[in-house]
């Protein structure tokens, strides 16, 4: 049990995708203008998310595996992901058109988000069981919402403040990325 | 043989997605929107066409339909495009026409100079909001309450007797303004002597003039 | 009666400064030489004049009436005649002009006949009608009509009656307590009555012990037994509404909620006195005292009439020669003067001379440094750093967040910011821009929904149209097609009826046009 909830403190804070391992990094900068967004992406993404890991791993253990077929993983992957987003994006119209024209393009692009793909081959590279891999997925996907709530909270903030004009929009977003990343780095050591 | 395998494969994981999602299409079908009415009620419902849409709900259904631009209402001015930008997630633009470092056009009111007023009714036609009140050969009127300053009335008029005048302010409309910093001169020694020299031409250009 | 007393949170200590006015009794100011009355002298719309230049008005005479339930009455101040009705500059922070009455006194200050209203027997609502009609509103400085505080009495159980006069400078209340305290007594007994409460608070900071120990005996005299005045710790700002009832009765009041929620009221002693005047003698609000102090030789509470140009007031107290401004009110809320003669209205509780060694001006603004002094010093438990934050940017939705609209712009905030930061411009700076967008929208949906109507009376009108012509030109049809059927030869078929129809169409077009050329014939004959 402790080692599932390692897994889980792990992939939030420790090996965040975000910060630590800088995957999906188009929709943190790309969604974080608002708060109130931040907290639909990171709620679309940890479905996506969570749901991609374990068919990918059904995927993997019970049609590739057996067929010898491993070199299929990615396309087959993207396949699966694909339809997961599909399916997410036709949910959120249903229940917050107003979600969906906000998210716009990002709404999609949660399938090229690299996030989405990482996890999943990071689960197999380190050989992780069913449970395993649910768990990692879902870690990473509220690592993932965590660190998109915390930056839209602070961009909020920075854009109210005098920001030079040079630095403002993205450069200073990035700068806070980039402080973010430090802070987590803090983390390190946690789970040994 | 193990290209086979494959092709088989993917195809019915295809298929199988394929079916999924039809399925979830039916299920989760989408009925009416709710966005129109939220930019609906951004925009300042002056129902002008300044936009180039027939008054503000087709400008927001457009916008909702992503053909129109967010920046093309005059009177909601760049505040307006901001919020547009805030609620759709769009980039701002300033609005057309505007221009950016333009102050926002103060609010204007129709007039009608009543003694030139022949009571064509032709202004009672064009106002989209019901704001003139008049008939057929008598005088006509803005009641400037409901006026939301569209200018669509002044051209219509065949003797132009309506005038645009600035809404003057009132205790009711009135605002605090910003709280500016007073920014204190700092003189230094060599800057003081200088004002004094400054100071004493002047005194003497007074002279000569007296 | 000994009473346990509750805690606030926040408040400041600024010096009382009270000392220098308090002293003497009050008297009453000479006539000035000619007196403005803002019609806008309450919390809702102006009154609207009822006399025009050129008559002659006897004090307390009726001059502007009341302009729905939220506006009150105004009353000439003296009797003479009115010489302008003209927009003003008013005690207002803008600096704008409104509508104004202005009368040359005649000297005489004669009453016009006064009749007390037998109030015993009336019903509330028309006592309510009485009261508002005599102008009475919240003498306190906020100018809240009084009758509408009056007017859902239900449920009530607590009066709180506010004497607490927290502000430095200002000792009019302190003054008109020690010397007409019988009289504010009574006042707050018919209030009590209007209002059915069972209990009566009157709550006075601890520094006025005689304004006390007049109400106490005045209390003792009248043989109240369901009043108790009760002395609050001397805590700026304790004559807060939120911040007394907090005192006086451990009950705090939510956000979204009035004390009337409660089942608490509040009135200022001078409006209670007010009460009093009007009720038992018939009189309308013409008057009020007011305190003369700061940057003057000789401070000191004055009874002025409504409409006393503050120059003539002020000049009672003998200005200093460096005095280079007027402020009404206390130095924590008071608003500065647009300029020195604008008239002393039914709100204007103080006049401070202002001279540059008393109110230095303020040091430079320096960076928010998010030190939080200002959210310890904060009465109504808020953020200030973070609602400064918020409006500096013009964020209003943020600010809004952040309950800007509990602010009740007391100052303290601002009194202990070490950065020198002017927080309550920049509150009132975005209050009132929320205030403003919330108007513009409510406009907005009005013309929205006149727009619309107009569409939908387009849409039936021409519906209506097309019916009448379908109709018309059915029966016109018909009519021929008798016509045709009574004549021997039938010419038959599907062509002729089309163009009989076409026919019935033309000729009914022509036949309207030839009554509407007659009509208007008629008309212009």
């Amino acid at each position: 049990m402790s080692h599932y909830f390692f897994l889980l403190i792990g992939a939030v804070l420790v090996n965040n995708v975000v910060l630590v391992k800088i995957l999906g990094l188009c929709p943190f900068m790309g969604v974080s203008k608002k708060l109130s967004t931040a907290y639909g992406m990171g709620a679309a993404t940890t479905f996506v998310l969570t749901l991609a890991t374990g068919a990918s791993f059904i995927i993997d253990h019970y049609l590739l595996m057996p067929a010898g077929l491993e070199y299929l993983r990615t396309l087959s992957f993207i396949v699966t992901i694909a339809a997961i987003v599909q399916l997410t994006e036709m949910m959120i119209a249903r229940t917050s058109p107003l979600l969906q024209q906000v998210l716009g393009i990002y709404l999609p692009l949660i399938t090229t988000n690299c996030a989405v793909l990482g996890v999943p081959l990071i689960n197999i590279s380190h050989g992780y069981g069913f449970m395993e891999s649910l768990i990692f997925g879902a870690g990473s996907a509220l690592g993932f919402s965590l660190v998109l709530v915390l930056f839209a909270g602070i961009r909020e903030r920075v854009n109210a403040a005098d920001v030079p004009p040079a630095f403002k929009g993205v450069a200073i977003g990035m700068v806070t990325a980039g402080l973010m990343s430090l802070a987590f780095m803090g983390f390190a050591g946690l789970d040994r | 043989m193990e290209i086979l395998t494959a092709i088989v494969v993917m195809a019915l994981g295809a298929l199988t997605l394929g079916a999924a999602l039809g399925y979830a299409a039916i299920r989760f079908k989408v009925e009416g929107d709710l966005i129109t009415g939220k930019i609906e009620a951004i925009l300042p419902q002056t129902q002008c066409g300044q936009c180039g849409f027939a008054g503000c709900k087709p400008y927001a259904e457009a916008i909702a339909r992503d053909e129109a631009e967010i920046n093309l209402c005059p009177p909601g001015g760049d505040e307006g495009a901001r919020k547009l930008a805030d609620l759709l997630g769009r980039e701002f633009k300033p609005v057309s026409g505007g221009g950016d470092g333009e102050a926002a056009k103060p609010k204007l009111t129709a007039i009608i100079r009543e003694a030139e007023c022949i009571g064509c009714t032709l202004c009672i036609q064009a106002c989209p909001v019901d704001a003139i009140v008049g008939a057929a050969r008598q005088m006509h009127t803005v009641i400037d309450a409901l006026c939301t300053g569209c200018e669509l009335c002044v051209k219509p008029c065949p003797v132009e007797c309506i005038d645009m005048a600035p809404v003057p302010e009132t205790l009711a409309t009135w605002k605090y303004a910003y709280p500016v910093i007073p920014i204190k001169s700092v003189e230094r020694a060599s800057d003081v002597s200088h004002n004094v020299a400054a100071m004493n031409d002047a005194e003497s250009s007074h002279q000569k003039v007296a | 009666m000994l009473q346990k007393l509750f805690k606030f949170k926040g408040g400041i200590k600024p010096a009382h400064h009270k000392a220098e006015s308090r002293g003497t009794p009050i008297a009453a100011a000479p006539l000035p030489g000619h007196l403005v009355i803002p019609l806008s002298q309450s919390a809702g719309e102006a009154a609207q004049p009822v006399v025009a230049v050129g008559d002659k008005v006897l004090k307390g005479q009726f001059i502007g009436k009341a302009e729905g339930w939220l506006s009150s009455a105004v009353h000439a101040s003296t009797s003479g005649t009115v010489i302008a009705v003209e927009p003003r500059l008013m005690p207002h922070p803008s600096g704008l002009a409104t509508l104004s009455v202005v009368i040359l006194p005649d000297g005489e200050d004669r009453w016009m006949p006064l009749q007390a209203p037998d109030y015993k027997n009336m019903s509330l609502k028309s006592v309510l009608q009485y009261l508002q009609d005599a102008g009475v509103v919240g003498m306190g400085g906020a100018g809240f009509p009084s009758h509408v505080k009056m007017q859902d009495s239900a449920a009530l159980g607590d009066l709180v009656i506010n004497g607490a006069e927290c502000e430095p400078y200002i000792t009019c209340d302190d003054r008109l307590m020690r010397e007409r305290a019988g009289e504010i007594i009574a006042g707050s007994g018919i209030i009590r009555d209007l209002l059915q409460v069972k209990r009566v608070l009157i709550g006075i900071e601890d520094n006025k012990p005689e304004a006390i120990a007049a109400m106490q005996a005045a209390v003792e005299a009248a043989g109240e037994t369901t009043f108790s005045v009760v002395a609050v710790p001397t805590l700026y700002p304790a004559g807060g509404i939120r911040q007394l009832i907090r005192v006086l009765t451990g009950k705090e009041v939510p956000v979204d909620q009035r004390s009337t929620d409660l089942g608490i009221q509040c009135f200022n002693v001078g409006t209670a006195l007010s009460v009093w005047r009007a009720l038992n003698l018939g009189e309308p609000v013409v008057s009020r005292v007011v305190t003369l102090t700061g940057n003057v030789e000789q401070p000191g509470n004055w009874e002025a009439l409504i409409g006393t140009p503050m120059n003539e007031l002020l000049a009672l107290a003998r200005p200093r020669a460096d005095t280079d401004g007027v402020i009404m009110g206390g130095p924590m809320m008071g608003i500065p003067m647009p300029a020195c003669d604008v008239p002393v209205t039914k709100g204007s509780n103080c006049l401070i001379a202002r001279s540059p060694t008393l109110f230095p001006p303020p040091p430079p603004e320096m960076p928010c440094i998010r030190c939080g002094a200002c959210a310890r010093a904060c009465p109504q438990e808020l953020q200030p750093f973070e609602l400064y934050w918020w409006s500096r940017a013009r964020q209003f939705d943020k600010a809004r967040e952040y309950h800007l609209s509990s602010c009740i712009e007391c100052g303290c905030c601002a009194y202990v910011c070490p950065a020198n930061i002017p927080l309550v411009q920049y509150f009132r700076f975005s209050k009132s821009e929320i205030r403003a967008a919330a108007r513009e929208q409510k406009m907005a949906d009005s013309a929205r929904a006149r727009f619309e109507f107009k569409q939908f009376r387009a849409e039936r009108e021409k519906a209506e149209k097309a019916e009448k012509l379908a109709r018309a030109a059915a029966a016109q049809a018909a009519k021929l097609a008798a016509e045709r059927d009574a004549a021997p030869e039938g010419e038959s078929g599907a062509v002729g009826d089309a163009a009989d129809a076409k026919q019935a169409v033309i000729a009914a077009a022509v036949e309207r046009a030839r009554v509407q050329r007659a009509e208007t014939d008629s008309r212009d004959a």
